[in-house]
């Protein structure tokens, strides 16, 4: 398949007084339509820089990003991001902060339609009763939600997660996985998505990327997550592959990663 | 969203020490659902102690007109003297001889006037600092040097710039002087604001691709707006400190162009009539203002 989304020898580098830091190296990822990746790795290796620079909040030292034919420059709500902290706007209601992206993107629709997507997506992620609400008044979870419909609801060629449940107690991010995952496969929307959690990774995605540690991070390991959709939790977990996959992912983490590239220099 | 450059107000916490008290008078042997007589005694608390303090002060008042200070009326001497300016309050007997609310509404009008320009002038400067690490570089010096200068010592050049205006002057060196002096808890804190406004609020507006006027009008003078308030209160305190000194200085008519005044004829009575004004209706406009203020916080 041809690639939707190429990452091609993306790096990163920061100024610092003691010469510059080469945060991440040659970073080379492909991206088919309608695909779902995750990247792990240890904390601090650069899964978020990668992101960031996809977004484009984060300015690309070399190498590049082309995203359905086009280099990208700059952010974009071709993009939907959802950060790990949910990031609305606590003074409008969460209505008003999906409104926000879609009078900007669908600025050419009639009022009315455009409230009917804000709706849509919020009732979909299970806000029907709450969209009202100041995020204030809404659990981490409801919040959250928001994030999601949000990204949703500007359909974007591409959605990138950072951690997006990272901060949720495991019931609620069990349910918000679900409800991404549905979303996601409605909408057939190519993910790249940042997670700690190697059983995330694996119910989630159809291949997970495994980082170096930096400095000099790139793209250590590539599994493939051949799991039958959709998927369900339970089936998922009771798979032959599960346990070797997040063997391997473990393994690769606790072992693999922290070596380094012989030109980094390190022991 | 928490505001480190407001002080919790001074009520507030009179309160919930009367409420303390009346938790302890409960623990304390009493019923905890015997009866109205704890809840009583707590209205007591916050009735009766401020009254007390009131009566002391003006013990204390009575022995030092007594006593050290034979020139200083006694209260019942001000009483009698002020009780005209009080008890008809919206008299004219002549340009400087007028009810004490009158007196207080032209203070006000002017003040009004200074403080809008103000915070016409200081909430745009304070964003441009807020947003421009160069501007703040560049005007940062000039500001620190300035804020501290006196209203009593910006009149005079007010009243130099505004000599070719004629009869209008004095009104304009007062604005002048208003507006110089109490834009700059305004102008710092919108500055202070726009520079804590969270990373992930400006990463929605870039991602969304929000326009530079959208993104200021949506995302930043909201996020800014309570630091701005903190500031807006601030500087109508000052504004309110200033008219005092604006009004002595040009001989306005307002409170405290009438208080320099009758100290000048050497009448005192009414001195602390003016000082009672100015202080209640600056606490006053306190008030108003955190009530504003809170509605915006949690915007
Ligand atoms: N503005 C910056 N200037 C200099 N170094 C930075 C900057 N931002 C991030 N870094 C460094 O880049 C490295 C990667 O950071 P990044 O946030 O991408 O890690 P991460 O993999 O997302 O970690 P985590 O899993 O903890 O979120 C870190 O070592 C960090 O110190
Ligand atoms: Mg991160």
């Amino acid at each position: 398949m041809s690639a939707y989304c190429e990452l091609f020898n993306l790096t990163k580098i920061y100024p610092s007084p003691k010469g510059p830091a080469v945060i991440v190296k040659d970073f080379n990822l492909r991206l088919t339509e309608g695909e779902f990746v995750t990247l792990i790795g240890h904390s601090g290796c650069g899964k978020s820089t990668v992101l960031s620079m996809v977004a484009g909040l984060n300015g690309i030292t070399d190498g590049g990003i082309i995203l359905a034919g086009r280099e990208l420059a700059g952010p974009g709500p071709d993009r939907g991001v959802v950060f790990q902290s949910p990031s609305l706007l606590p003074w409008l209601t969460a209505f008003e902060n999906v409104m926000l992206g879609i009078n900007q993107v669908f600025f050419t629709a009639p009022k009315h339609e455009r409230e009917q997507i804000a709706e849509y997506y919020l009732s979909v992620v299970g806000l029907a009763d709450a969209m009202h609400k100041r995020p204030a008044e809404l659990s981490q979870g409801m919040r959250q939600r928001v994030g999601i419909a949000r990204a949703f609801a500007l359909k974007p060629k591409m959605l990138l997660l950072d951690e997006p449940f990272g901060m949720l107690d495991s019931l609620t991010r069990y349910e918000l996985q679900a409800v991404l995952l549905d979303l996601w496969r409605k909408n057939r929307i190519s993910a790249l998505m940042v997670t700690h959690d190697v059983d995330e990774a694996l119910y989630l995605s159809d291949r997970v990327v495994c980082m170096t540690d930096g400095p000099e991070a790139e793209v250590g390991d590539i599994v493939e997550v051949k799991f039958p959709r959709p998927r369900d939790r339970k089936a998922v977990m009771e798979h032959p592959d599960y346990y070797p996959l997040r063997e391997r992912l473990i393994e690769f983490l606790e072992v693999h990663a922290h070596r380094r590239r012989p030109k980094a220099g390190a022991a | 969203m928490s505001n480190p450059i407001v002080p919790s107000s001074l009520t507030a916490s009179a309160a919930e020490s009367g409420t303390k008290a009346a938790l302890n008078l409960n623990s304390a042997g009493q019923k905890p659902y015997g009866g109205p007589d704890w809840s009583r005694f707590a209205k007591v608390d916050w009735l009766l102690l401020p009254l007390l303090g009131v009566v002391v002060v003006i013990v204390l008042w009575f022995a030092l007109s007594a006593t050290l200070s034979k020139d200083l009326p006694n209260p019942t001497r001000t009483w009698e003297a002020s009780k005209s300016y009080v008890l008809e309050p919206f008299a004219y007997r002549g340009e400087l001889d007028q009810g004490i609310l009158r007196f207080t509404w032209l203070s006000l009008v002017l003040v009004a006037k200074g403080y809008v320009i103000a915070l016409l002038v200081g909430t745009p400067l304070g964003f441009v600092l807020g947003l421009s690490k160069t501007m703040t570089k560049a005007l940062d010096p000039i500001i620190q040097v300035l804020r501290p200068v006196s209203p009593l010592a910006w009149l005079p050049l007010g009243m130099v710039l505004f000599l070719g205006a004629g009869k209008q002057a004095s009104e304009l060196a007062a604005l002048f002087t208003i507006a110089v002096c109490a834009m700059w808890p305004t102008v710092l804190n919108t500055a202070v604001g726009v520079r804590a406004i969270p990373t992930d609020y400006l990463n929605v507006a870039k991602v969304l691709k929000l326009s530079r006027w959208k993104t200021l009008t949506k995302v930043m003078i909201p996020a800014t707006l309570p630091y701005m308030f903190a500031g807006f209160r601030l500087s109508l305190g000052i504004a309110w400190l200033v008219i005092v000194a604006a009004e002595m200085l040009t001989g306005r008519p307002g409170v405290g162009g009438f208080l320099w005044q009758q100290y000048n004829a050497l009448v005192y009575e009414q001195i602390i009539l003016c000082i009672l004004t100015i202080g209640v209706v600056g606490f006053i406009l306190d008030r108003l203002m955190s009530v504003v203020e809170r509605r915006f916080k949690t915007a």
